[in-house]
């Protein structure tokens, strides 16, 4: 196909956000400095976020037969690239402390989110895998960037090693796929073969289940989860917030097309395993968390197991599905980014060892008091308090399930976040516990991220008193009710 | 508009009570003290003005006398609706009431940050009072978790140290806030069934109360929506076995909390019942009354025998408590006129005595710093007023003629004697437990040879008025019951008519 002008339009997002690092690279070449290098990436991001605007005003094409640009690419593209820029935000302030070079990491951060947009853009095994690993690879050198602390190095290792193995699963379970079929293309593969006899070929089987397991492993889905907590842990909080939600965003986004658009997630066996891996996930997350003293592993499971909530909504998968979904992966990344936002202000600037255990908490509202309200609003929102938008998401989930009469699942859920509550609860009065007041330590700066935290917990509050907005904006997006 | 005032009062005043504390602790409790006063100002205004007897409701169409309609997210149907009829008009005089005494009570008691334990009392009252006006299902199910997250704060950061160490008020507040919080997601279940049911029938997705009423259900659909929601009430109400949070809630709150929950908190659950409940699932709950009943009795008895084995006063008054609304389960499944009035005047005396009885066990504990009944003894002469006030709650508690309580127990056990003869025999001798663990208390704590023969502080005015009006109002009830049943009879009627033209 010839590549008219305006496909590079449609791609513009794709291509500004990839012409980010290379022009960071190249300020760092002539003058290495931290405020411009910052400068630099926010304004690639956000050019890239504007020229959405126009995207989306083009009619869904694809761009050869790799890379599609419709409604969840766009919508998604969004969402990833607002995360990027609160990441970069986030990273700024903290990394101020670090002793090293400073302005790769925005380098990093950048290539991963254009391997995050190529994922949601991709029609086409290729660029999965493509996607995947440029998203990646920048992952594991930004999880090892504070490479000085033991933590530091044994996450990125973890991770190196285990996300290799998983892309190895992803590539066998392609490969058989492509033994069978002949062809890469998710139409292809839909127009290959229909839905029954897909389901009758062992070697198609596989290798979707091996796919799947490959994902499963990136969106941190029990059993393939054993890697979230130290990964998490060891990396610097503002990576621990871009890990948590770009990666599992862009995996989920491209999860859901490949489910939507082949055989595969009309697979009842397919649907079953789903709902496992849901069940798991929830008691799995839930249950360890209950252990953890340190925040980030906290999170880290608390992460697993919304996602187990969220697979609930797949499993569903009937009209009300889709819009459950995608509502609930905008408020997890609110909520995420919300919490590592917090413990990002409170570990600034890096000296060393990241403020993550519950305990350096203690007091914090008597001493930084928006910050806490902050860190509590999302926490209740993680929980699904009424009032805070995870309440919405989590009644959107539990509305598609009970629409599919999915009983045992819904029984997890309840059982889940029962659990959830009672760590999430014990993090948020731990910052309300007495500490003599000593005015030296309140805190009266005014920083730029503190904007930010507040805008995040803003929005999740109005989403949580006023959801009507944010659904319209799916529906208009052609992301609600199909 | 005026019912949305009387749930943002509270909530404003929270906020406002918060950050007077800037300026000094005493403005913030003046503040708390003034928006509780308004929103009790306001409903007994809403009482003398409006027209609530039987006789003008019949004449009315609707059920409601004021209504409030908003839509909110019209996508699933959800608007903010409330509404007022007697019954929320009387549980929303009771919350003006008990959060007026709450806030008195603490004045002395939270020293430390009392400006952010006012916003976490008033919030609370706030979600209180959505939960007792909101009729839209999606609406009551966000007051009612908005409710539980203050009084989990109010344990936790504001509550006593436990005698062993043990089960100090974390515990007390976690055990709190995850029983609570399953018996809501439990109820979000069986709400969404419901609404999702209606769905399927009308093709329109609505949280409204009228809608859902009329939804066609089977009659094990029916069962088993009525469980859910009974399930989530009885953990609140608490009904036995789910209960075994609210001693140890009431032994580790600070008093305003015990104030609150006692009061407050667990009324909501019986209003659920009547609200929701029975109106929504008429069939099943008819067929499963004699479990409800069974279950009401049980608690009356195991409530009782476990007050006497106490050595923890609050803890002791918890168990009164679910003794006490063993008495109201007992009634709602009565679906007799009689019962059901007796439900409701049970919730309002119920609600004062309880919190005039947890109100002394904080006078006690501020003076002796201790709640263990066997450090107390022999109290009648060292604090002045005190004894006599306990002697008349205490009298209250266990039904005395002339006081609320009897009126509600009585008209409770009148009313199911007709549906459940034996049932209400045996109930009625919960009444002569009531005795025992009452006067039990009052000799423990205030008779027999005293520990030190020096006096303690005598009640200071504050304490006084507050013990003072709550035992008037009490006598009032129970002398001249008839405006209160004036009052709720509309609704009773209405509820009543309802259930006997479907069970029939």
């Amino acid at each position: 196909m010839t590549l008219t002008s305006s496909h590079f339009i449609s791609l513009l997002p794709l291509l500004l956000t990839a012409a980010t690092p290379v022009l960071i690279m190249l300020l760092i070449a002539f003058k290495r400095h931290h405020g411009l290098s910052v400068a630099l990436s926010l304004t690639g991001l956000f050019l890239a976020l504007i020229s959405l605007c126009w995207v989306a005003d083009q009619t869904p094409r694809s761009i050869t037969s790799l890379l599609i640009v419709d409604n969840l690419s766009w919508f998604y593209s969004g969402l990833i690239l607002l995360c990027a820029l609160t990441s970069v935000g986030l990273t700024h302030s903290y990394i101020k402390g670090f002793l090293g070079n400073k302005e790769e990491i925005y380098i990093l951060l950048t290539i991963a989110s254009t391997g995050a947009l190529v994922m949601v853009s991709s029609q086409h095994m290729a660029t999965l895998f493509l996607g995947l690993e440029i998203l990646s690879v920048p992952l594991y050198g930004m999880v090892a960037y504070t490479f000085r602390s033991s933590h530091s190095l044994e996450g990125a290792f973890k991770y190196l090693l285990l996300s290799a193995t998983a892309s190895a699963f992803l590539l066998f379970g392609m490969a058989l796929l492509y033994a069978e079929l002949g062809t890469l293309s998710f139409s292809g593969i839909s127009g290959a073969l229909s839905a029954e006899a897909f389901g009758k070929s062992p070697i198609l089987m596989a290798g979707a289940a091996m796919m799947l397991a490959g994902l499963g492993f990136k969106l941190s889905l029990a059993p393939f989860h054993l890697w979230t907590p130290d990964v998490y842990q060891g990396a610097p909080a503002p990576v621990g917030g871009f890990l948590a939600t770009v990666s599992k965003v862009a995996v989920f986004a491209v999860l859901m097309r490949f489910l939507a658009e082949t055989p595969v997630g009309a697979q009842e066996r397919i649907t079953d395993i789903f709902s496992v891996i849901a069940a798991l996930s929830i008691l799995v997350g839930n249950l360890l968390a209950l252990q953890q003293a340190n925040l980030k592993r906290l999170l880290a499971y608390s992460s697993i197991a919304h996602f187990g909530y969220l697979l609930v909504a797949v499993v569903a998968s009937n009209s009300l599905s889709n819009e459950a979904i995608n509502l609930y992966l905008i408020i997890y990344t609110l909520s995420t980014l919300g919490t590592f936002g917090v413990v990002t202000l409170v570990s600034s600037p890096f000296n060393g060892q990241d403020t993550d255990h519950v305990s350096d908490f203690q007091g914090l509202f008597w001493k930084r008091p928006y910050l806490a309200i902050v860190f509590t609003i999302m926490i209740l929102s993680l929980a699904g308090i009424p009032l805070t938008a995870g309440f919405i998401g989590k009644f959107f989930i539990m509305s598609a399930g009970v629409t599919s009469h999915l009983w045992w699942l819904l029984a997890a859920l309840v059982i889940g976040s029962a659990i959830g509550i009672y760590y999430y609860l014990r993090v948020i009065v731990t910052l309300y516990m007495n500490t003599p007041i000593k005015q030296s330590m309140r805190y009266k700066g005014f920083s730029f991220n503190g904007v930010i935290l507040i805008l995040l917990t803003a929005t999740v509050l109005f989403i949580g008193i006023y959801p009507q907005p944010m659904l319209d904006l799916l529906q208009a997006a052609g992301l609600g009710i199909q | 508009m005026i019912l949305i005032w009387i749930i943002l009062i509270p909530f404003i005043g929270g906020l406002l009570s918060w950050q007077g504390e800037r300026f000094s602790a005493e403005l913030s409790r003046w503040i708390a003290l003034a928006s509780m006063a308004l929103v009790f100002v306001l409903a007994m205004s809403l009482w003398f003005e409006g027209a609530y007897t039987l006789q003008t409701a019949a004449a009315q169409q609707g059920q409601w006398q004021l209504e409030y309609n908003f839509p909110w997210i019209s996508r699933l149907g959800v608007s903010f609706h409330l509404a007022l009829d007697g019954l929320s008009l009387i549980m929303v005089i009771l919350t003006g009431l008990i959060g007026v005494v709450a806030v008195a009570c603490s004045w002395k008691e939270i020293k430390n940050h009392a400006g952010f334990f006012y916003l976490n009392l008033l919030w609370s009252m706030s979600g209180v009072l959505g939960v007792f006006l909101a009729i839209d299902l999606f609406l009551f199910f966000v007051f009612w978790e908005i409710m539980l997250v203050p009084t989990y704060f109010l344990i936790a950061l504001w509550g006593h140290r436990s005698a062993d160490g043990k089960r100090d008020r974390f515990y007390a507040a976690n055990k709190f806030f995850i029983f609570t919080q399953i018996g809501g997601l439990i109820l979000l279940i069986s709400i969404l069934a419901l609404v999702f049911i209606n769905y399927q029938h009308t093709g329109q997705l609505s949280f409204a109360y009228d809608t859902l009423r009329a939804t066609p259900l089977t009659f094990t659909t029916e069962y088993l929506l009525m469980l859910g929601f009974f399930i989530a009430f009885a953990i609140k109400l608490p009904v036995f076995p789910l209960h075994s949070w609210l001693p140890d809630a009431h032994a580790q709150a600070p008093t305003g909390g015990s104030v609150d929950l006692a009061g407050l908190l667990l009324k909501t659950a019986a209003y659920g019942l009547l609200r929701f409940s029975l109106p929504f699932f008429p069939h099943a709950s008819a067929a499963f009354a004699p479990i409800a009943m069974s279950l009401g009795l049980v608690g009356i008895i195991y409530g009782a025998m476990m007050a006497f084995v106490q050595t923890d006063i609050k803890r002791l008054v918890a168990y009164t408590s679910v003794s006490h609304m063993g008495f109201v389960l007992i009634g709602v499944f009565s679906f007799t006129t009689f019962a059901l009035q007796g439900v409701i005047v049970q919730m309002v005396a119920h609600g004062i005595s309880a919190a005039a009885l947890f109100i002394i066990c904080g006078i006690v504990y501020e003076r002796l710093h201790t709640r263990d009944l066997r450090e107390m003894g022999g109290l009648w002469g060292r604090i002045a007023y005190l004894p006599s006030i306990s002697l008349f709650f205490a009298a209250a508690s266990l039904g005395l003629p002339g006081l609320g309580n009897f009126v509600g127990e009585f008209l409770i056990l009148l009313g199911a004697f007709r549906v459940a003869p034996w049932l209400t025999a045996f109930a009625t001798g919960g009444l002569i437990l009531a005795s025992v663990y009452s006067l039990w208390m009052m000799q423990k704590a205030f008779y027999g040879p005293a520990k030190s023969e020096e006096g303690l502080t005598p009640l200071n005015p504050r304490e006084l008025i507050i013990l003072l009006s709550l035992m008037l109002i009490l006598l009032v009830i129970g002398v001249y019951p008839q405006p209160l049943l004036n009052t709720s009879a509309a609704t009773v009627k209405l509820l009543q008519n309802f259930l006997l033209s479907v069970t029939q």
